[in-house]
């Protein structure tokens, strides 16, 4: 009902825009990108495999009217990977019209939204659910279905949203790597009776003053991270292997960003307070990005950056960085090819686990980017998320043309 | 012994007293100058144009940028503007606001659209090449009067105009500059061609404008600028098209929202 209310509400909305259209413009552009996976190791598990071949695309297509008061993007995108069924998967990471007022703005249909401003971790980036098959760094997202209206103050800029329709997580499946074989992400859980269709709601504040941007925020919902519990369907059936399935419960989430320009350093914070019916706790993510413009009497940048996460549920939460420290270099070229070098490490201070990340990019001609990037892991106790991935340390090669 | 101190007093005076009277003379004009061909370009209120940069190398091989350009005037403060990237391909997308000012840091977001991120940058990188072209940041910004300590050096000729030679001190200790030599047109006020001096003195680049253009009967708009690189042998020659004046931009096209709708 909800969902027919909003698709009618848009239909209105476009034809009435779309009656005024006068200048009209349409444009796509987009990418196709080749992927290699190599790893390092033989598997921790016997169904993954040591090389994965894949391809990917996103167009994007763009609509303009009203004097660009009136726009329309959609951006569908797929991979097809050689051994993960999982990993195999379409999604729409755009279909929204946005329309351009006085003072505000309304965005309705799926879009992608972020929040933060730290680099390791993102806390309070909470509208989209991460599709994590695509990549383990959480960066990328699955379009989300939403109402956005957003208002522009001498005060700052406030966002209201509501989020209608729920995304699940995607999940490697039982050869994907890395990957957890025995996660199965089509046996899903939800603490509310609505399950998928839980209208979720979320409010943002956000402003600047000089040098500092700040932004308060508060979100009302469905997590989209998923507790992993035992699937009671293994448990009673005999047939089964034993499995986790995701179950999603509601959370209350109060977020703050906090920005410092202060001369050569960004001082970057990121704050949580998420509260629910199984726990109530504070994390944190923060540190800072020191910048050398000019190297050793180059055009290259040199960037330091250095962040703590923590998380007031300790060692023995499900949270991965509860007590972690990140540190790592961001270099940058300026030259020609947009040649970019990027490397971190994150060490667990209590589990004493290490993960090593390095990101090299540059473009050639004025279409293609090469990038190489390389994941490492190393961890000894079982106790310790990293500990799964372990084995998974790879060199991934991809390549993208652009249009 | 009293005699040689008395006299390296007087020559120490020599030195000190001339150059003070005259070098203030030759700030005034330098100054007032500048002032004049700043305050001839003011009013124009927004503008927008398309920029595309041509960059080569020693080997002579060429790379192209393509970016629209939108800017609006502010009452008693640095432009605002908004630039898009189109070109290469795989920074489509990407854009960049800007809130200049002429005595304090300025204020600059960069979105990143596979990211759906905006962030603000430090607006330190003055002297860093733009886009990997030869053109700095600073050399892209608007040319504010406060920005500079100014010297009038000679009236001269520049292909057969009358120009004024003034040399420009950036006051800002990030600038990537000691100073510009600028020559500016009697007739129009127009900057014709500028010297930029490294930190260590030395010439580093010239730039050089051409194919003026006149705009709202008034505006003077160089649609052909050269810089070149003496250091390194590499130069960019950027070119603006479509310039177009007072199409009634306002504050909503210059902040965070406007940021992440530019295509």
């Amino acid at each position: 009902m909800k969902k027919k209310l909003i698709l009618s509400a848009l239909t209105i909305g476009l034809i009435s825009s779309f009656s005024q259209l006068q200048a009209n413009e349409f444009e796509v552009r987009g990418n196709i990108e080749l992927q290699g996976r190599f790893f390092l190791e033989d598997p921790s598990f016997q169904t993954q495999h040591d090389t994965y071949l894949s391809l990917a695309a996103a167009p994007e297509f763009l609509w303009q009217w009203n004097d660009g008061n009136d726009s329309l993007e959609f951006i569908p995108s797929a991979r097809v990977d050689q051994h993960d069924d999982e990993r195999t998967h379409t999604d729409i990471r755009e279909l929204g019209w946005i329309h351009v007022g006085d003072g505000w703005e309304s965005r309705v249909g799926i879009r992608r939204v972020f929040w933060g401003v730290t680099e390791f971790q993102h806390l309070v980036d909470i509208i989209n659910q991460t599709d994590a098959v695509e990549d383990i760094d959480n960066e990328d997202k699955l379009g989300q279905p939403m109402l956005n209206l957003s208002l522009v103050q001498d005060w700052g800029i406030i966002d209201f949203y509501v989020l209608p329709y729920f995304r699940e997580r995607t999940f490697a499946g039982a050869e994907g790597r890395p990957g957890i074989p025995f996660i199965n992400s089509n046996e899903v859980f939800y603490e509310s009776d609505d399950e998928e269709k839980h209208v979720d709601w979320a409010v943002r504040w956000s402003h600047y003053i000089g040098d500092f941007e700040f932004a308060l925020s508060w979100f009302e919902g469905t997590s989209r991270d998923p507790l992993l519990i035992v699937n009671p369907e293994s448990i009673i059936n005999p047939n089964i292997d034993f499995e986790l399935a995701p179950y999603y419960h509601q959370i209350r989430q109060l977020g703050g960003e906090l920005q410092a320009n202060l001369g050569d350093v960004l001082w970057k914070l990121e704050m949580i307070h998420n509260d629910n019916n199984f726990e109530d706790f504070w994390a944190l993510q923060g540190g800072l990005e020191y910048s050398q413009y000019g190297i050793m009497e180059t055009s290259a940048d040199l960037g330091w950056l250095l962040e703590y996460g923590w998380d007031e549920r300790g060692k023995d939460s499900r949270s991965n960085f509860q007590n972690d420290l990140f540190f790592g270099n961001r270099l940058a070229f300026n030259d020609v090819d947009s040649s970019e070098l990027l490397w971190g490490l994150s060490y667990d201070l209590d589990h004493k686990s290490k993960s090593f990340l390095v990101e090299a990019s540059k473009r050639f001609g004025n279409s293609l980017k090469v990038s190489l990037d390389v994941r490492l892991f190393q961890s000894d106790e079982p106790e310790d998320s990293t500990f799964l991935f372990r084995k998974d340390d790879h060199i991934q090669l991809t390549a993208q043309y652009y249009y | 012994m009293n005699i040689i101190k008395i006299g390296l007093f007087s020559i120490t005076m020599l030195i000190l007293l001339t150059p003070i009277s005259s070098f203030a003379a030759e700030e005034n004009k330098g100054l007032a100058i500048s002032k004049e061909a700043k305050s001839r370009d003011l009013g124009w209120q927004d503008s927008q144009a398309e920029m595309e940069m041509v960059l080569k190398n020693q080997h002579g091989e060429t790379s192209n940028r393509l970016m629209r350009i939108k800017t609006m005037e502010q009452a008693n403060d640095g432009d605002k503007s908004l630039t898009i990237f189109d070109s290469p391909n795989d920074v489509k997308g990407t854009a960049f606001l800007s809130f200049s000012h002429p005595n304090d840091d300025d204020e600059q977001w960069l979105y990143l659209p596979a990211l759906k991120r905006v962030k603000r940058i430090s607006s330190r990188n003055k002297s860093g090449s733009f886009m990997g072209s030869e053109f700095s940041f600073e050399d892209l910004t608007s040319f504010e009067v406060e920005k500079y300590d100014y010297k009038f050096i000679r009236d001269d000729k520049l292909d057969g105009q009358d120009v004024w030679v003034i040399e420009q001190f950036p006051k800002d200790k990030y600038s990537g500059y000691t100073k510009r030599i600028v020559w500016i047109d009697k007739a129009e006020y127009r900057t014709q061609k500028s010297e930029f001096y490294d930190r260590k003195g030395s010439l580093l680049k010239t730039l050089t404008f051409s194919d003026f253009k006149k705009y709202l009967d008034k505006y003077w708009r160089a649609q052909k600028l050269e810089m070149v690189n003496h250091q390194s042998g590499k130069s960019t020659v950027l070119t603006w098209k479509n310039y177009q004046f007072k199409q009634g931009l306002d504050e909503g096209d210059f902040n965070k929202n406007a940021l992440k709708r530019a295509r």
